[in-house]
């Protein structure tokens, strides 16, 4: 078997891929257009297929050149995470329940979120994560390059600029897949399909190669275990150290490695799937160690010694003629790897756009605001450059994992990378395990924790791996620095004669616990870390977490005018629906409508919550706080709740939900009444109103037709008073058709004459019947014209009406310099939406409420050129229609949207409301 | 709002689903012991074989295995319980530092 | 709040309607080359151009001279100017309002005296006694016969 057949076969591997992930992709988004959820995308099977991350090509190749070398200790790597998931009551169950509660990210995200939102514990967990997770990329690349080059057979093949290549098609898949959405809850249907597709193929190929092994190469389990004893060698004897050291490190590492953390909570649809993951797993892990043995065995046997034992699994099938079989194995592998940096890639791109790039994002823009540049008005801007980011994040960490195996040469062993790396991570642990357990763990210790972590394990163990003279001089690793020899990083404060990793793993994992102790019991944590520390460790007892006072991190309203505000925040990073649709169903909740709720401490949290999905806690948190300002929870708040009694506690939590249930209600009734008011003085005017409106061309009538009845009038005068009388009683009858049309509308009476008729025909036909109204400027109208291709059966000709009303309004009322129409459409879920946003100052809230009411009109008589009752009679048509217009706050100008069914049945017109 | 006080006995139904949950915290500890056993075996002059300690090692990860699907069943009902059984009284609702 | 929306500001958004020529250039040259006496001049403001029409009709046909205007901005100028003999008034003018002009006519020592006849298309009491108190020489409701117009204007005139 040639190179020729290789790269075509993974070439082709890769397009399945591609394949799968957009199927998974389209099917999810087809199920969420329906409004259901994608079952078995996140089914417990996938998602337990999904954690096999963790076997990587370190796994796959690795565990057998492991177990060549030093016997059974390989399991060791896969036994830590299978005591984690038998043990999922203890850690996972509370670390998945927080995950959710707390719409985490990542697990920088996590930690920073429990640390009083804290961006430097995120910025330093991302630092960390990064330089960890490199050499582990640029072990997969090697691993892909080593077996391409087992089957190259002496052609000349450049492995580095095969890495090359695989890293880049690696860049396109992950930021094709990894970014299209930004909210945690509704990410990555095609990725996880298409890792949990990968796990199938790199556990068949493996189990393949292994059964082959015992029962075709050689005579069952009988001849292995003889051959195993006869191969024995005393590197096979178990280390007391290494034994408990790794089998623990691994179980730590299955849970701060950034790719687990991210498939594990990040990617985690229903907690109960950890049921079955908690079995499954581990059963996956065991079968995928089940033949490392044996094949490591079979290779050492059979093969002519001084073949790597790294790439056994590969080279025993293809040098025994099993040509089918090698590609197998060969393509389990090139699973394996690609599956592991992909899902590395999102997690950590996702923590170095939200914790590095949006943060510095952020604070460059509040300079420029400060400076009195523009604020940006486009919804959707800064969702942009969070996708952005993370795009480049992709790249750019490929890009180093490729420059780190081109330097570093690739020589290693395998295994030795990996466990540097989850080494590394292990740095998390202890501010982790505080975040979950221990209330009084703070801020400041787990800072120090992780600097003094992170520290021990670059002096001890990354710096010196890549050997003497190329990092770290020779002379200090052998003499110390300064010639201090109890600083050598092999055997530090005098401690030598330790296995490097363990010693490494030793000290760097006791002062960070050390440190992270002493410094959380020092320091005096500010209140939204107490907020959060309550959050989080007693994650099971705040259910229903609203109800329970001073766990909020906002402990007063917002000003009311704030909620537009936060709306236009929200949309830029949520989206103009999601975010609307966050506001409408939360001003529902409050009994109000619209889109604008009541900023409430509760609302704040939740929508801190809910921004926290996309930009991590720490950012969702200043993004707030920059518009509310200082309505944060106080530490004096916080005593007030603490000092008292659980029962006053308890007591004071009703009566203030009472209360505050009761100022809500009373101001409700004072807003409902003010309105009352309002109705009641405008139906006042409007009867005057309707006097002017009557009496006009009344006056003109008759004072021409007076003179009409004077003989001295010429013809000519005759004609044109003629017109002028016809002209104004067709006023006239417009006038009282309005008002016939509107009592009608309003008893529900009216006959729909429903039709069938294309959307954009419909705009057409109101952009040109808007044309001729005065006043004649250039007006530009921008449309979607893709958008407008939703074919409709409504009474087309009311809804026509409708379109004409709001697109002249906008012609006569925005006062832009150079006015300007958006038209958007969008069909979701059999309902059509149609905003039409213009460009000028807008409608002012205080008048929001009333435009639809009848006869309001912001402006006077003459320049409206109407009695008032246009958007009155657009409601009214609307709600016959089954659908709605409301104005929507926050566009920039004054926006309005008309919803309504594109299909209108019996009933769902106003007679059904 | 929750009640001010965990009742001191429980139902039949709820006793068992508490033992339930000892069992799923036990068995990681009893399978952490289980497998630093060979460490011990090990110390000694003739040291197992290493194939007699992987069948050993393999027997156990297996076994591991099933109890964990035993559990899982019951568990995964327990994690989502009836509004009406109290709360789950190994995070027992606790003040700040838990004063 | 996006901008300090009171009332009046919301009014003043909306742009002007585009101006109304009710004077055109026609007009012009065929009524005031020719000066008439002070006592046949007459101004009206009116901003609908078919009722400010029919009265201009109506008053030339009797021999006065007619300046009409489409809104209350330079009436005062206007009055300066032409010395009217008398204004016609709408009441409900785009801008200022008729009242408004009205009080600023009594409120100056030339035009203190100047007869003012207030039109409205009101017809409320409350409208008449608003009108009275401005200090309207008569106040008529719309629509009016021409001829109780025609009437009026020749009483104010010769008194």
């Amino acid at each position: 078997m040639t190179l020729n057949i290789l790269v075509p076969a993974a070439l082709a591997y890769v397009v399945f891929l591609f394949v799968i992930a957009s199927l998974a992709e389209r099917r999810a988004e087809r199920l969420r257009a329906e409004g259901r959820r994608p079952r078995f995308l996140r089914s417990p099977v996938v998602y337990t297929l999904s954690l096999s991350v963790y076997c990587t090509a370190w796994t796959f190749y690795g565990a057998v050149g492991y177990a060549a070398r030093s016997g059974l200790e390989f399991a060791t790597i896969y036994l830590g995470p299978t005591l984690v998931f038998i043990g999922w009551w203890w850690i996972l169950r509370k670390l998945v329940r927080i995950g959710k509660a707390q719409r985490v990210t990542s697990i920088a995200d996590l930690v920073s979120s429990r640390y009083g939102k804290s961006n430097a514990v995120g910025v330093l967990v991302t630092l960390l994560a990064v330089t960890a997770t490199m050499p582990y990329i640029a072990l997969q690349l090697q691993s892909i390059a080593l077996s391409f080059g087992a089957f190259a057979q002496g052609a000349p093949l450049a492995p580095r600029q095969l890495a090359m290549w695989v890293a880049a098609g690696l860049a396109v898949f992950t930021i094709l897949f990894g970014t299209r959405n930004l909210d945690a809850n509704e990410q990555h249907h095609g990725v996880v399909t298409a890792i949990a597709v990968e796990a199938v193929v790199k556990l068949v190929a493996l189990l393949a190669v292994g059964i082959w092994v015992v029962w075709g190469l050689l005579d069952g389990p009988s001849d292995i275990l003889a051959r195993m004893a006869a191969a024995e060698r005393p590197d096979w004897a178990i280390q007391p150290g290494r034994w408990m050291g790794l089998t623990f490190l691994a179980g730590v590492a299955v849970l701060t490695l950034p790719r687990m953390f991210q498939v594990l909570v990040v990617e985690n649809s229903d907690e109960r799937h950890l049921a079955t993951a908690s079995w499954a797993f581990p059963l996956y892990l065991f079968a995928m160690s089940l033949f490392v043995l044996p094949i490591a065995v079979a290779g050492l046997t059979l093969l002519p010694s001084g073949m790597n034992p790294d790439l056994f699994v590969l080279t025993l099938p293809h040098a025994l003629g099993q040509n089918g079989l090698a590609m197998l194995a060969f393509l389990g592998g090139f699973s394996a790897a690609t599956s592991m940096v992909i899902i590395a890639a999102i997690a950590l791109a996702t923590m170095v756009s939200n914790h590095i790039v949006v943060p510095l994002w952020l604070t460059s823009r509040r300079r420029a605001a400060a400076r009195g540049l523009a604020p940006m008005r486009e919804a959707g801007e800064m969702r942009g450059l969070v996708l952005n980011a993370r795009r480049l994040s992709i790249a750019g960490i490929l890009a180093l994992g490729y420059v780190y195996f081109a330097v570093s040469g690739g020589s290693r062993a395998l295994a030795a990378i990996g466990l540097i790396s989850f080494a590394g991570m292990a740095q998390v642990l202890p501010a982790l395990v505080g975040a979950l357990y221990w209330r009084g763990a703070s801020r400041v210790g787990a800072l120090a924790g992780l600097v003094t972590g992170a520290l021990v394990w670059l002096y001890a163990l990354f710096l010196p791996s890549f050997g003497p003279g190329v990092l770290m001089s020779a002379s200090l690793m052998v003499d110390g620095p300064f010639g201090l020899s109890w600083l050598r990083p092999h055997a530090l404060f005098g401690v030598a004669g330790l296995d490097p990793l363990l010693h490494a793993l030793f000290w760097s994992l006791s002062l960070n616990a050390a440190a992270f102790i002493a410094g959380s019991l020092v320091s005096f944590p500010g209140p939204i870390e107490r907020v959060q520390s309550a959050q989080f460790v007693n994650v099971y007892d705040l259910e229903a977490q609203t109800e329970i006072p001073g766990t909020r991190g906002w402990s007063r309203d917002a000003a009311e005018n704030e909620a537009e505000d936060l709306l236009a925040m929200s949309q830029q990073l949520l989206g103009a629906d999601t975010a609307q649709a966050f506001f409408l169903a939360a001003a529902k909740g409050q009994g109000r409508s619209g889109f604008l709720p009541d900023p409430t401490p509760d609302f704040l949290d939740r929508l801190e919550r809910e921004l926290a999905g996309s930009v991590g806690a720490a950012t969702a948190h200043a993004m707030i706080a920059q518009i509310v300002g200082g309505r944060l929870v106080t530490v004096e708040d916080l005593m007030a709740v603490a000092s008292e009694t659980a029962q006053i506690m308890e007591h004071s939590a009703q009566l203030e939900a009472k209360s505050e249930e009761l100022a809500r209600t009373a101001r409700q009734l004072r807003e409902a009444n003010e309105m009352l008011q309002r109705l009641s003085v405008q139906k006042d005017s409007f009867l005057s109103q309707i006097s002017h409106e009557l009496r006009t061309p009344m006056t003109s009538i008759r004072a021409f037709s007076e003179i009409l009845m004077d003989d001295e009038v010429t013809p000519e005068e005759i004609t044109r008073y003629a017109q002028i009388i016809q002209d104004e009683s067709i006023r006239l009858t417009r006038l009282l058709d309005d008002l016939l049309d509107l009592s009608v509308l309003e008893n529900g009476q009216v006959n729909l004459d429903i039709r069938t008729a294309r959307l954009g025909d419909l705009i057409e036909r109101a952009v040109m019947a808007s044309n001729s109204v005065p006043p004649q400027r250039p007006f530009t109208i921008r449309r979607q014209p893709g958008g407008e291709e939703i074919a409709l059966e409504t009474d087309t000709g009311r809804l026509t009406q409708v379109f004409i009303n709001i697109v002249t309004n906008a012609r006569k009322y925005c006062d832009a310099p150079e006015p300007e129409l958006r038209i958007n459409t969008r069909l979701r879920a059999g309902r059509v939406s149609v905003d039409f946003i213009d460009n000028g100052s807008g409608i002012p809230k205080e008048s929001q409420v009333l435009i639809f009411e009848k006869f309001a009109r912001l402006t006077d008589t003459h320049q409206a050129g109407g009695a008032g009752l246009g958007l009155a009679i657009c409601r009214e048509i609307m709600h016959n229609l089954g659908g709605d217009i409301a104005y929507l706050p926050g566009q920039g100008g004054a926006a309005f949207r008309v919803s309504f069914p594109a299909r209108l049945r019996k009933g769902a017109s106003k007679a059904a409301r | 709002m929750k009640p001010p006080r965990a009742p001191l006995f429980l139902e039949r139904k709820t006793y068992r689903r508490r033992r339930l949950m000892d069992a799923a915290r036990i068995l990681p500890v009893v399978g952490f012991v289980l497998i630093l056993l060979p460490v011990l075996w090990s110390g000694g002059d003739e040291g197992l074989s290493t194939a007699t300690e992987a069948l050993y090692l393999f027997g156990l990860w297996l076994a591991l295995v099933v109890a964990a699907f035993l559990l899982s069943g019951p568990l995964r009902k327990a994690l989502h319980p009836d509004p009406d059984s109290p709360p789950d009284p190994a995070t027992p609702p606790r003040d700040e530092d838990g004063r | 709040m996006s901008h300090d929306g009171s009332d009046a500001a919301a009014g003043d958004v909306a742009p002007i309607p585009d101006s109304n020529p009710v004077l055109t250039q026609a007009d012009r040259s065929r009524f005031e080359p020719s000066p008439e006496p002070a006592e046949r001049r007459v101004l009206v403001v009116e901003d609908e151009p078919n009722i400010s029409e029919a009265i201009r009709y109506i008053l030339q046909r009797d021999g006065f001279s007619v300046t009409l205007l489409a809104s209350g901005e330079g009436v005062l100028e206007t009055i300066a100017a032409k010395d009217p003999a008398l204004v016609i008034l709408d009441a409900m003018l785009p801008g200022v309002s008729g009242l408004d002009i009205l009080r600023a006519l009594r409120g100056q020592p030339g035009t203190a005296a100047l007869p003012v006849i207030l039109l409205t298309a009101k017809g409320s009491a409350q409208a008449r006694e608003q009108a009275i108190e401005a200090g309207a020489s008569l106040f008529m409701a719309k629509p009016f016969a021409n001829a109780a117009l025609l009437e009026a204007v020749r009483n104010l005139v010769e008194a």
